[in-house]
């Protein structure tokens, strides 16, 4: 299948290693993937602050970009989120009604990595290797707004390897929020506090999960902690092998 | 905003006293301080939590029934000026008084020439929002009349000279050991010797409030739901302390927010079930009290309903926000709320709190007014999943946030220190090359990167991330980059 990246600008700007993978992955499995190279962000970090009016250009730039495509896909739930629940809705607003009916077109295609992989190419052993101690923390929107269900974790348990640990009260939000974080610190950290230590509890060598804007979260904070824990993305899991690891 | 002409006028809330505050990260900085509090709500909404899972886990069309609550209140709203004439309507041909009021002041006017009527100095009160958000017992303390709350836990945080910071469990900041000092200190005849089992605690409330029903002349309530068709009232409760204050005085005046009324008695069938399990975990709530206008010879003989506007008009007129206004107060959303069990329910300054309270507070007050409230919220969902009415509280406070920006921009000169940022980035965002170019200077930032590679502090506004969080240092070759230079061409 031909598969249209889109990497996120977070991860192309401050987690390449996310993208690498999850080109990776994909081609180890057979699948072509292409990078519309002129993408850059889905706009949510825009919307969720109240910033619509900018973000409608960051909408239109979306969907002309992968409107080509039969699939895209994208290594975050929260951007794959704000695709499908919020792109047609800020071109509304905006009054641009041609614009949302091409938005919901092309969100109705755009998955979240473990989405594709499951629901879509309908495999679940991907063939990687990973011989580590791992908890995943499922991220809310790729839980409540995606409703992903338990695809990460059917992926990630045909590991090789892997040694796969329940994260306590594994649906409680990290606290990352986008601006939330910058805007409400304090009462983010606490949320983030409480993560941390079910983290710390399983004693996991890795924290997974499927969204690197909450993986700068934790692995920020576990850093600071000096916890020794680290985080890596669910992609970087799938697509490492014994002569590629992650 | 879009607004819509609703055949009523609209009316912002002009006495907004109770439903604002101070901003919500400095009263949520002093609320994290804390430990007592986080403790005992960090336990309390456990629990209420465990409780309603299990009790909407056993209903087979649970997901129907909400999505009956939500079509039924959704069409309600679309027709609410006639369910109210109806309303009115039923309850005068029953016997009862029917009054409007525009806002806080107006309503607090009308029921405080209501009791005056009586002679009576004392009333007795039934838990109501309503009466909280236009600060009713104020008002009245401040006519010389004395307001009495007879829901155990409304009187612990009355007793306490304190604030409600929970919808339905006012006093869920408070454990045990605290409300029996409470007790002890201001309740009039208490025995000294009160342990704080939660037996003896209830039975001191009991034997105080006992002596209150029985000389009262006037009772105050709200409403759970108002019959249009019919004209009946209900009230939905767990104790009895309602349903005393509710058929033993003489006078009985209700208010309630004009969105409470559903149009047919059928109606109740589907929120009597979703309002208990969803927010005491109950089955079935012990006590429904239903009353349609006067009923000579049983019960209060002078019956008057006051219906409250204070900015729900002005929401209704919002046709995304309006939703907010299907809420029946269950509490469900503060309970699952990572914020709120974290911060209690005072951070939001406001008689609404919790997920809820960060939409409805600002439309009531408009946004501009409580203006933090909106950005009260991680967005993580947890709120809609559980709403009986599948109100979708994430979306409202993006909505609300966007309502902000936009009004900050129309009243205001300059943008913002915020605004200018986003627009800067929505620039750089807005074209590949620009983007590329940041990135690339961006990757100087890997000076500021420490040994770890991580960096550790950073300049405000970004200082309130690196007070407790590492940011990783850029790293040498972004994505896109290392796209063209492994795979030369470009789609
Ligand atoms: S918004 Fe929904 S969950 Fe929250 S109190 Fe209202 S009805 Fe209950």
């Amino acid at each position: 299948m031909r598969v249209a990246l889109f990497v996120t600008c977070l991860a192309d700007t401050l987690f390449p290693s996310v993208g690498q993978a999850t080109v990776r992955l994909l081609e180890r499995l057979g699948h072509e993937v292409v990078f519309p190279s002129e993408q850059t962000c889905c706009g949510q970090m825009h919307i969720n602050t109240g910033y619509q009016r900018e973000a409608v250009p960051l909408v239109r730039r979306f969907v002309e970009q992968f409107e080509p495509y039969d699939a895209v896909v994208a290594p975050s739930g929260s951007c794959v989120g704000s695709v499908r629940h919020q792109h047609a809705m800020v071109a509304r607003r905006a009054g641009e009604e041609a614009l949302a009916l091409r938005a919901e077109s092309v969100a109705a295609r755009t998955y979240e990595l473990s989405q594709l992989l499951v629901d879509v190419l309908g495999v679940e052993d991907v063939g990687a290797h990973f011989p580590h101690r791992v908890t995943y923390h499922p991220t809310c929107h790729s839980l409540r707004l995606l409703r992903v269900g338990d695809a990460p974790l059917r992926l990630l348990q045909q590991v090789r390897g892997i040694e796969l640990v329940e994260l306590p009260d594994a649906d409680q939000c990290c606290g990352f929020g986008g601006t939330f974080a910058v805007k409400n610190a304090d009462t983010s950290t606490a949320m983030l506090a409480d993560k941390m230590r079910h983290v710390l509890s399983t004693g996991a060598e890795v924290c997974s999960a499927g969204d690197s804007s909450c993986l700068m979260h934790i692995g920020g904070g576990l850093s600071r902690l000096r916890s020794g824990t680290r985080t890596l993305h669910l992609a970087e899991i799938l697509a490492s092998t014994e002569k590629e690891p992650a | 905003m879009t607004s819509t002409f609703l055949g009523l006028p609209t009316v912002a809330a002009t006495d907004t006293e109770h439903l604002r505050g101070e901003p919500f990260p400095v009263a949520a900085r002093r609320a994290l301080a804390d430990g007592q509090l986080r403790a005992n709500l960090g336990r309390a909404t456990r629990t209420i939590r465990a409780k309603r899972q299990a009790v909407v886990d056993e209903v087979d069309d649970w997901q129907e029934l909400r999505e009956a609550g939500r079509a039924l209140k959704a069409a309600t709203m679309a027709r609410l000026d006639e369910h109210l004439e109806q309303l009115e309507a039923a309850v005068t041909a029953r016997g009862g008084t029917v009054h409007w009021a525009r806002d806080a002041a107006e309503a607090n006017a009308v029921v405080t020439e209501l009791v005056r009527a009586t002679g009576s100095d004392e009333v007795v009160k039934v838990k109501s929002m309503a009466t909280q958000e236009i600060g009713l017992n104020e008002a009245l303390a401040s006519a010389g009349i004395a307001a009495l709350e007879t829901d155990l836990a409304e009187l612990i945080v009355q007793l306490g000279n304190d604030r409600p910071s929970h919808i339905l469990v006012p006093a869920i900041h408070r454990n045990r050991a605290e409300i029996r000092e409470i007790f002890r200190r201001e309740m009039p005849g208490v025995d000294p010797d009160l342990t704080d089992d939660p037996r003896q605690l209830a039975m001191a409330a009991r034997r105080f409030l006992r002596s209150k029903f029985l000389s009262a002349r006037v009772a105050v309530s709200g409403a759970n739901f108002a019959v249009a068709e019919t004209g009946t009232l209900a009230v939905v409760e767990s104790e009895g302390n309602g349903r005393m204050c509710l058929t033993l005085p003489q006078t009985l005046i209700t208010v309630m927010g004009i969105e409470k009324l559903v149009p047919a008695w059928q109606d109740l069938e589907v929120f009597l079930q979703l309002l208990p399990r969803s927010s005491t975990g109950e089955r079935m709530n012990p006590y429904t009290s239903m009353w349609t206008g006067v009923t000579p010879g049983d019960g209060p003989q002078d019956v008057h309903l006051v219906l409250l506007d204070n900015g729900r008009t002005a929401t209704l007129a919002d046709e995304v926000g309006r939703e907010a206004l299907h809420c029946i107060r269950c509490s469900a959303c503060l309970n699952v709320c990572p914020v709120y069990e974290r911060v209690g329910g005072h951070a939001y300054g406001s008689v609404y709190p919790g997920p809820i309270g960060a939409v409805l507070s600002p439309q009531l007050t408009g946004v501009e007014q409580n203006a933090t409230l909106p950005y009260a919220s991680s967005l993580c969902g947890a709120c809609l999943d559980v709403c009986p009415v599948k109100i979708d509280i994430p979306s409202l406070l993006v909505h609300l946030r966007a309502q902000h920006v936009e009004q900050h921009r129309a009243t205001h000169r300059l943008p913002s220190p915020e605004a200018v940022t986003m627009a800067a980035a929505g620039w750089v965002m807005g074209d590949e090359r620009r983007f590329a170019a940041a990135q690339r200077a961006g990757g100087a930032g890997r000076l500021l990167g420490g040994r770890r590679g991580v960096i550790a502090t950073l300049p405000p506004p970004l200082a309130g991330w690196t007070s407790s969080r590492d940011l990783p240092a850029p790293p040498a070759e972004s994505f896109r980059a290392w796209w063209r230079r492994t795979r030369g061409e470009v789609s």
